[in-house]
């Protein structure tokens, strides 16, 4: 049963919602609607005048050869930062579950790298690989690789999934955590009872019962790398090299700040907001589906 | 199939003690259940013959080996918990399969036992369900299911009872005792209730604070309880305790003689248990009735003893409509081989 409660008159459901609306409205229908109408014209170089050009802009970027690679990197770039950030954390939280003394130390320690803005954890990668001057490109020489993200585009992905994905480890594991904490411990023993044992209880037992923790998780670090990601990307790489790390975000920014093409800029929003819409809404349609038990 | 076997079984959490050193030996299919107030060790002591909890001294045998560092899986034992711990994801055919599955059988024999336990336990019709579409009495069968299609030699039950409601509880009581008897599966039982203990028991252990106060059969229990705790925890209501006093060869309460007795003069604690009371206009027991229950087939009478402030409860048979009211005293006496002596030092039988 659902909980509602019923007001008497419309004056203080108005008030209470009216701020989320108004923040709503300004923040996001109002720039949203913008981004619409602009994406249907070109400014000229100056800005002064534009030319309405109907659907022209998205006609020219889904022929673009560049905004197609964008795609492919951020789907690329996505899959990777979600990966890196859930299972290392999923990992985590089994092994501090596992503890009985010091669980709470290890929490502490473990939640500080999420504390770190993401432009400030992009420099503090940047300064370890740095190819000059950087402690672990140094290692690297001395093992003889030859560490340079600034001309090799995987190794700038490499860096980018890894510098984006490190603060949010923090956040996954405080999610697990908290999940593996309110499995019963009898389910468990019952499990250990009838035979399996701990990597099998882990596969068979808890996973599925941590899988709505997991599906929400997925959901929140799939938004997260599309749309958080910018202050890493644009201190590591800049998009480069060669575009290797311009997810559809960044392309946003480079063509319509940089590149002062504000048409095509404000068509690529709505086209992002589009995958953005439709992939949250497969997402909770066919996974959803299957992690309520 | 297989005995078990205690010796001298203790368990400490860091500095408390909890279990305090326990003996005892299980025949092959014998139902023991173990009894005692809340917090008195029932629940450490399964879990360490399940293999849950370590043994801090002493060893467990089941069967023919020592079974104190083995992991669970390998004690062929079976578990049914008080919350059932079903696998909330797992229909009730897997959750009953699950262990087999993890044990290698082929998919057509997992099936075979499956169906085969759910025949037993009439749960055929539920097999695809999952545990939140069933009922807690359902539910409290899928978890039986699941401990017998393993075939193990030994059940643990941990208070499987104590969340169904009273009328289930009585069915399940039944038919846990005869599937238990069926299958011939020896099986630990831990229960506070003395009920549950008195009807389904072959020996019961009684425990308190981590002893174990008495271990024997119900009737032995009840008839003959060697300390005052088994005496007043088995039995319902409750034994009626009182100081007494021994003199010239009799009982005394107050002065006045109960019943004769062969023990050496000196203060007594006098068990009598209230169905062994009877009404006499010459009894020697003066009795204040202060409230009296009708529960149809007997009637409680609450009160206290004339000149003393103790408590006192008398169960006599049938309806006693009129003759007894309030604040009426009545006479009873008690039988000389129904009283019960205790050292009111050590509270042990004399
Ligand atoms: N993990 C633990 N750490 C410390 N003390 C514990 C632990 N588990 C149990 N105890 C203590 O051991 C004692 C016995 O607990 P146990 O669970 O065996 O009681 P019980 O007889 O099963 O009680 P109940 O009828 O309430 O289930 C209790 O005093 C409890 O506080
Ligand atoms: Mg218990």
């Amino acid at each position: 049963m659902e909980k509602r409660v019923t007001f008497k008159g419309w004056l203080l459901p108005v008030c209470l919602i009216a701020p989320q609306v108004f923040i709503s409205a300004v923040f996001f229908f109002y720039p949203a609607a913008q981004a619409v109408w602009q994406s249907l014209f070109i400014p000229d170089p100056f800005g002064l005048s534009k030319q309405f050009v109907g659907l022209g802009n998205f006609e020219f970027l889904l022929t673009d050869r560049f905004y197609r690679a964008s795609f492919l990197t951020t789907a690329i770039f996505s899959v990777l930062v979600t990966l890196v950030s859930m299972i290392p954390a999923l990992f985590l939280a089994v092994l501090a579950d596992r503890l009985i003394k010091g669980a709470g130390v290890y929490r502490t320690l473990l939640i500080w790298p999420y504390a770190v803005a993401p432009a400030v954890a992009g420099v503090l990668w940047l300064f370890m690989f740095n190819t000059r001057v950087g402690v672990v490109s140094w290692y690297l020489g001395q093992l003889g690789y030859d560490w340079n993200h600034v001309l090799n585009g995987g190794e700038a992905m490499g860096l980018v999934v890894v510098a984006s994905a490190w603060g949010r480890i923090s956040y996954n594991f405080l999610f697990f955590f908290a999940a593996l904490q309110s499995v019963p411990k009898s389910v468990i023993e019952a499990a250990a009872i009838d035979g399996a044992r701990f990597w099998r209880r882990f596969f068979t037992i808890v996973l599925p019962l941590l899988s709505p923790t997991t599906f929400f998780l997925l959901v929140v670090n799939v938004v997260y790398s599309f749309f958080e990601t910018f202050g890493v990307i644009h201190t590591i790489t800049s998009g480069g090299p060669q575009q290797s790390t311009t997810i559809l975000v960044y392309k946003v920014f480079s063509d319509g700040f940089v590149g002062q093409d504000l048409g095509s800029s404000s068509a690529q929003s709505v086209i992002l907001l589009i995958v953005v819409g439709l992939l949250t809404v497969v997402q909770f349609k066919y996974i959803e589906r299957r992690v309520h038990y | 199939m297989a005995t078990v076997t205690l010796k001298n079984v203790k368990k400490s959490f860091g500095p408390t003690d909890v279990i305090h050193g326990i003996d005892v030996e299980i025949a092959d299919g014998e139902f023991i259940v173990i009894v005692g107030p809340s917090g008195c060790g029932k629940s450490t002591l399964l879990r360490m013959v399940a293999g849950l909890e370590t043994v801090t001294a002493g060893d467990i045998h089941i069967g023919d080996d020592r079974a104190n560092d083995k992991e669970p899986m390998d004690r062929d034992i079976a578990m049914v918990f008080q919350n059932y711990a079903l696998y909330p994801h797992m229909s009730v055919a897997q959750n009953m399969g699950y262990g087999l599955k993890i044990a290698g059988l082929p998919k057509d024999q997992i099936d075979a036992k499956v169906g085969e336990a759910a025949r037993l336990l009439q749960l055929e019709a539920l097999l695809d369900r999952k545990p939140r579409q069933l009922s807690g009495g359902q539910r409290q069968r899928v978890a039986m299911g699941r401990a017998i299609v393993r075939e193990p030699s030994v059940f643990l039950f941990d208070e499987p009872l104590s969340n169904l409601d009273a009328k289930l509880r009585v069915q399940m009581r039944l038919e846990i005792k005869e599937l238990q008897s069926k299958l011939g599966v020896t099986a630990l039982y831990v229960t506070h209730d003395q009920v549950e203990a008195m009807t389904m028991a072959d020996r019961m252990i009684v425990m308190n604070g981590g002893v174990a106060e008495q271990i024997g059969t119900p009737l032995e229990v009840y008839e003959s309880p060697r300390t005052l705790f088994a005496a007043q925890f088995i039995g319902s209501p409750a034994m009626n305790v009182l100081d007494a006093e021994i003199k010239d060869g009799s009982v005394r309460l107050g002065g006045v003689k109960i019943a004769p007795t062969d023990a050496a003069d000196g203060k007594v604690k006098l068990g009598i248990r209230p169905e062994h009371l009877k009404p006499d206009p010459s009894g020697p027991i003066d009795m204040e009735v202060q409230l009296s229950e009708p529960l149809g087939a007997n009637t409680l009478l609450h009160g206290r003893l004339r000149g003393s402030e103790e408590p006192f409860t008398a169960s006599l048979p049938g309806v006693h409509r009129t003759s007894i009211g309030s604040h009426q005293m009545l006479k009873l006496k008690v039988a000389s081989e129904d009283i019960h002596l205790f050292d009111p030092q050590t509270g042990t039988r004399y």
